[in-house]
């Protein structure tokens, strides 16, 4: 781990296993710090009051927290290639951290030989519910918005609603499987 | 009741923001200007937490169905006021700054959205933004309190306090002086200036961000993240600014002068 300052009152930590790590921190953390934030290779603690000992903490395994969803999807997209259904389908992945749009989640454990891309150029619009995937992340689209992810399906799961007290199905660590509808 | 009879282009529903969401990606949100908000709610009888309107320069109009008190801080400021039902206020140009802040008593009680009624531009979360027409309940956070000082509006050159981001090492030079406003939403600000070249270019993999991270795209230009800025990003911070001095960014119009300075 490699620990970074930020600004006024941030740290930055680089570590192997950012949601790992988030998960754990948050059972240590809860009340030094506002927020924290994991990312791709990095998990952010905002607002830290305390200087926390960050020796005494151990990455958690997000494979054992009790989250776990289910999304049936519509197999119908403009983007789909050959294997990537069957593997969507037998991959079991997990929440690596959130952002773009509220409860858009990028999803890892995709087997590296479907990893493609992005679109070089980005739709304009793609619908909300849409599975796609770009890199090494699966992803759902809570709602409809620009996007550059490969469209595999569409699912009718929601994924992100205000008037729920945890608004977003998807948070950091959660184990999601995808099958068909 | 308060109704809106002419709105400005960014009339908008503020509180304190909506923190400890940013892992759902969902950003912060609040009033560019807390400094000016909080002076305003105080003005009003209005406790910390009563949410006011943060309205962009132009002229806006709106009337009260009820009796009631309102006061303006920021850009425009008007002391507190009292009014029946059936007058109407209008807050129009200012001398310096960008937003005013109208608090009326009670404050505006719109359904609070993850305990915030602030509305948020990037994400569309909470209160749509104030258009002519709109109707606006009001509550009852009163609170007789102290009011704070009235923050200074910018004009023509301002410093603000930066500390090292996370990336700081990854450019040639550290921020200092040379740059001006250019636009600025509620997003973040776009300063024009001396570009700002990596020594480091390798692609940085997303990360979080803060209110007052001082992003840099490849174009070299910063970019002051303010309150609903996205929760991640993917280009380098080279600073942060200090909180107490990011309402100073948020009231610049544009072409005032940013001097940066460090701790």
């Amino acid at each position: 781990m490699r620990v970074l300052e930020y600004g006024w009152d941030g740290l930055l930590l680089e570590v192997d296993d950012p949601v790992g790590w988030f998960l754990a921190l948050r059972e240590h953390l809860e009340t030094d710090v506002d927020d924290i934030v994991p990312a791709a290779e990095t998990v952010l603690l905002k607002g830290v009051r305390k200087l926390p000992a960050l020796e005494t903490v151990s990455p958690k395994t997000a494979i054992k927290t009790d989250r776990a969803v289910t999304v049936p999807v519509r197999w119908n997209g403009p983007d789909l290639f050959d294997g990537i259904v069957e593997a969507m389908r037998d991959t079991v992945f997990t929440v690596a951290f959130c952002g773009f749009a509220p409860g858009f989640a990028y999803l890892t454990g995709l087997p590296e030989a479907f990893h493609r891309p992005r679109l070089a150029t980005p739709r304009r619009s793609v619908p909300a519910g849409s599975v796609a995937i770009a890199g090494p992340y699966a992803g759902v689209y809570p709602r409809e918005s620009p996007g550059g992810w490969l469209l595999l399906g569409v699912t009718e799961l929601v994924l992100f609603d205000l008037s729920k007290e945890d608004p977003a199905l998807l948070t950091p660590g959660t184990t999601v499987r995808f099958t068909d509808a | 009741m308060l109704e809106v009879m002419k709105a400005v282009p960014l009339a908008t529903i503020q509180d304190r923001g909506r923190p400890g969401h940013a892992h759902l990606g969902i950003p912060h949100a609040g009033a560019l200007d807390p400094v000016s908000l909080d002076r305003a709610n105080a003005l009003a009888g209005n406790s910390s937490a009563a949410a006011g309107l943060e309205l962009a320069p132009g002229r806006f109009v709106a009337r009260f169905h009820v009796d009631g008190i309102y006061a303006v801080a920021g850009a425009v400021s008007v002391a507190p006021m009292s009014v029946r039902a059936g007058d109407t206020v209008e807050i129009g140009g200012s001398a310096a700054g960008m937003f005013s802040y109208l608090a009326v008593r009670g404050g505006v009680d719109v359904p609070a959205v993850l305990g915030s009624r602030s509305t948020d531009t990037l994400s569309g979360i909470g209160p749509a933004v104030l258009r002519r027409g709109s109707l606006l309940p009001l509550g009852t956070l009163f609170a007789d309190r102290l009011v704070p000082p009235a923050l200074e509006m910018p004009s023509g050159e301002i410093r603000v306090r930066v500390r090292p981001g996370p990336r700081a090492s990854w450019f040639a030079q550290t921020l200092s002086g040379g740059y001006s406003v250019s636009t600025l939403n509620r997003i973040g600000a776009r300063l024009t200036g001396p570009p700002l070249t990596r020594t480091v270019t390798r692609e940085l993999p997303s990360e979080g961000l803060v209110a007052g991270a001082v992003q840099v795209p490849p174009d070299g230009q910063p970019i002051v993240f303010l309150a609903d800025h996205p929760t991640t990003g993917g280009y380098p911070v080279i600073a942060v600014v200090h909180p107490e001095d990011l309402p100073l960014i948020a009231q610049c119009r544009p072409s005032t002068r940013v001097v940066f300075y460090g701790p």
